[in-house]
């Protein structure tokens, strides 16, 4: 019972981190209908960026509980400079091209990205470091620690905000209405081009938050990171309907726990045939089982056939 | 450009250049550089097979290389004394299947992974298939760096060594041969085999582009809607084209195997994925030639950059600023959202698709 609590746990933490990141990728989809392939990378730039803005400013003397709202807002800074950049110049101009072009660039922009990250940061991990005390608490028999309740809190109310910028204010219904029909929109007088600016940006500070969070839980960051972290994200926003923003929401809790719950009970599933090792295949296969049985995914209107 | 509207004194000059490049290649550069060429057709045989799936059908495979593993563990397993690891009673020396038995059976296990994969997803859009593709070649590496326990049945990270050698004819092609009074060293008699199997790939890719099949692929390419319209079956004429790079990548994927007599799931990485997919997309999608010339310029750029970029680094700086495998993969990166933007049909596009570009300009 532990270490069901316990998994349980985890996957709420790991699975706020995916919602986040699901975001991104479901804001683009919904206003683009595009998959935004190199929102994995953002994620692993905006870790990076956190994580060295952390680390000069300790080394100056800067207390924690002040360079890490600083470092954050950095990192998401550059995100969004970074998100906008790829917007303009990858998938802009290719708005109107054949669907093939512009998953291809969003591929090239995905390995420039990383390996631009790999000359500048290198190939070894970077350890993040002990800021807050990571004082661990005792629920019911499993540990939570202090920096998962804050990640857990922090994602939940992000959420929140988002979903008030997105059905409260005038820029989210202009982003519901390009969403809805982007030549209606603009005979409206919704500035297309910005509204989708805007997204981009939007879905990169949310996945510069997202990476500062998952470096923080597993206390590394490392140039690859992206590249998994993304595809989970993806999965989830597919599970939760992609598009769909309270879908993203609950696709990455969803799959957070699938994972931590699969990986803490494939071994006695399988006899010890499989082991935790195997984690990161659960998200794969739950990609496909909701692609099979229910393509526009638990919360989605159906997409599926929209050529 | 179609090769068999060249006259065909051409193309018996190119199969005599061809033929001779060994020997040629031998004196010049090296030894080192006639492997260099074989792996060079390997990886133009898989620039072809994924040329069905995304030149010609249009769909966005990201995960080709996984399949290119799957040939090449299968004859790994099955022409190696590696099984007797997991099966030490029942199978005490391993499996020694002949080259020629695996061959097919390889293929056909490559299309059938092909299969499972494009069935849940080919009736969706192209992008899920992409994703799913990018997550099955991660996943493949995942299974074959982990299936050494408790049954080893992949040997993990460490690979399987001691596979054995293409046997043509009873002649083992790992083993210097003489012919008619001239040497041949295994790297020359592997070209020729692979060579062989080029021109194989290349005749296949031409019919099947001009077949009835062909056409409903790039009608399909074009306008998903207006094909089925048509009377195309669209979902099965894309499983088709799926399964058939599938098995195109298990060919290749056996033939590296034998060649390289070793596998290891680092060989199937996704930058390798993607450098077959940079072959396809910079030669120019759908056009069989400018896949070749793709493939060509991209087996080399790794070698040309190594000889090229490292020196001149040196020269310049004193030391290596940028190793030229980051270097590479930027290029990679770059080519790829460069070609799209500005040269959308390739280097040396097909005339079906210039055509098409022209128009629609015009309009």
């Amino acid at each position: 019972m532990e270490i069901f609590l316990q998994q349980i746990i985890n996957g709420l933490v790991q699975g706020s981190v995916y919602a986040l990141v699901a975001l991104g990728y479901t804001m683009v989809y919904g206003i683009l209908g595009l998959i935004n392939f190199a929102h994995g990378e953002v994620v692993m730039v905006g870790a990076m960026l956190a994580l060295s803005a952390l680390t000069a400013m300790l080394g100056w003397g800067v207390p924690p509980l002040l360079a890490l709202p600083i470092s954050l807002m950095l990192a998401m800074a550059g995100c969004m400079a970074l998100g906008y950049g790829i917007e303009r110049i990858a998938y802009r101009p290719l708005r109107h091209a054949p669907r093939l072009a512009p998953l291809i660039t969003a591929i090239g922009v995905s390995i420039v990205l990383q390996n631009l990250a790999m000359m500048v940061w290198g190939r070894q991990y970077h350890a993040f470091p002990q800021l807050i005390s990571n004082q661990p608490h005792l629920i019911g028999g499993a540990i939570i620690n202090d920096i998962q309740i804050v990640i857990f809190i922090m994602a939940l109310a992000i959420m929140a905000g988002l979903m008030v910028v997105v059905h409260r204010t005038r820029l989210g219904r202009a982003m519901r209405a390009v969403a809805e029909n982007q030549h209606a929109a603009q005979l409206m007088g919704v500035d297309i081009n910005r509204v989708i600016s805007i997204t981009f940006m939007l879905g990169s500070a949310l996945a510069a938050v997202a990476g500062l969070m998952v470096s923080a839980n597993y206390g590394l960051a490392h140039y690859y990171m992206g590249f998994l972290l993304g595809l989970k994200a993806f999965t989830a926003a597919v599970l939760g309907g992609i598009g769909n923003l309270r879908g993203a929401m609950l696709g990455g809790l969803l799959l957070g726990l699938i994972e931590s719950l699969g990986a803490g009970y494939i071994g006695d599933m399988t006899g010890g045939f499989m082991g935790s090792n195997y984690q990161d295949v659960f998200a794969f296969f739950v990609l496909i089982a909701v692609l099979v049985f229910r393509p526009s995914g638990l919360l989605g209107e159906r997409l599926a056939e929209r050529a | 450009m179609k090769f068999n509207s060249k006259p065909k004194s051409l193309l018996v000059a190119l199969a005599i250049a061809l033929l001779l490049l060994p020997f040629v290649t031998d004196a010049l550069l090296g030894r080192g550089w006639v492997r260099i060429a074989d792996f060079a057709m390997l990886y133009i045989m898989l620039a072809l097979g994924l040329n069905i799936v995304v030149g010609l059908a249009g769909l966005l495979d990201l995960g080709y290389i996984a399949f290119f593993a799957v040939g090449a563990y299968c004859y790994a397993l099955t022409g190696s004394p590696h099984l007797a690891l997991a099966f030490p009673s029942l199978l005490p020396s391993g499996v020694h299947l002949p080259f020629w038995i695996v061959l097919p059976l390889a293929a056909l296990v490559a299309g059938g992974f092909g299969v499972l994969l494009g069935a849940p997803t080919l009736r969706l859009r192209g992008d899920y298939l992409a994703i799913v593709t990018l997550g099955f070649g991660e996943i493949i590496r995942i299974f074959l760096n982990n299936l050494n326990a408790p049954l080893n049945l992949t040997n993990g990270p460490q690979g399987i060594s001691r596979i054995d050698p293409i046997k043509v004819a009873d002649v083992s092609l790992n083993t210097s041969q003489e012919i008619f009074g001239i040497a041949l060293p295994s790297v020359h008699l592997y070209f020729y085999l692979f060579l062989a199997f080029t021109a194989l790939v290349i005749f296949i890719s031409q019919r099947l582009e001009k077949s009835r099949i062909g056409r409903a692929w790039m009608a399909i390419r074009e306008d998903e809607v207006a094909a089925s319209a048509m009377g195309i079956n669209t979902r099965n004429l894309k499983l088709l084209a799926f399964a058939m790079g599938a098995m195109f990548g298990g060919i290749s994927g056996t033939l590296f195997a034998g060649f390289q007599g070793f596998v290891s799931p680092e060989s199937f990485s996704l930058i390798e994925s993607i450098m077959v997919l940079c072959m396809v997309v910079l030669g120019g999608m759908g056009n069989i030639a400018g896949v070749i010339l793709g493939g060509v310029l991209l087996a080399l750029l790794p070698e040309i950059l190594r000889h090229g970029v490292v020196p001149l680094q040196q020269a310049l700086f004193g030391k290596t600023i940028v190793d030229p495998e980051s270097l590479r993969m930027l290029l990679f990166g770059g080519a790829l959202i460069a070609m799209m933007l500005y040269r959308p049909a390739g280097l040396w596009p097909s005339r079906v698709r210039r055509r098409e570009l022209d128009t629609d300009e015009a309009t």
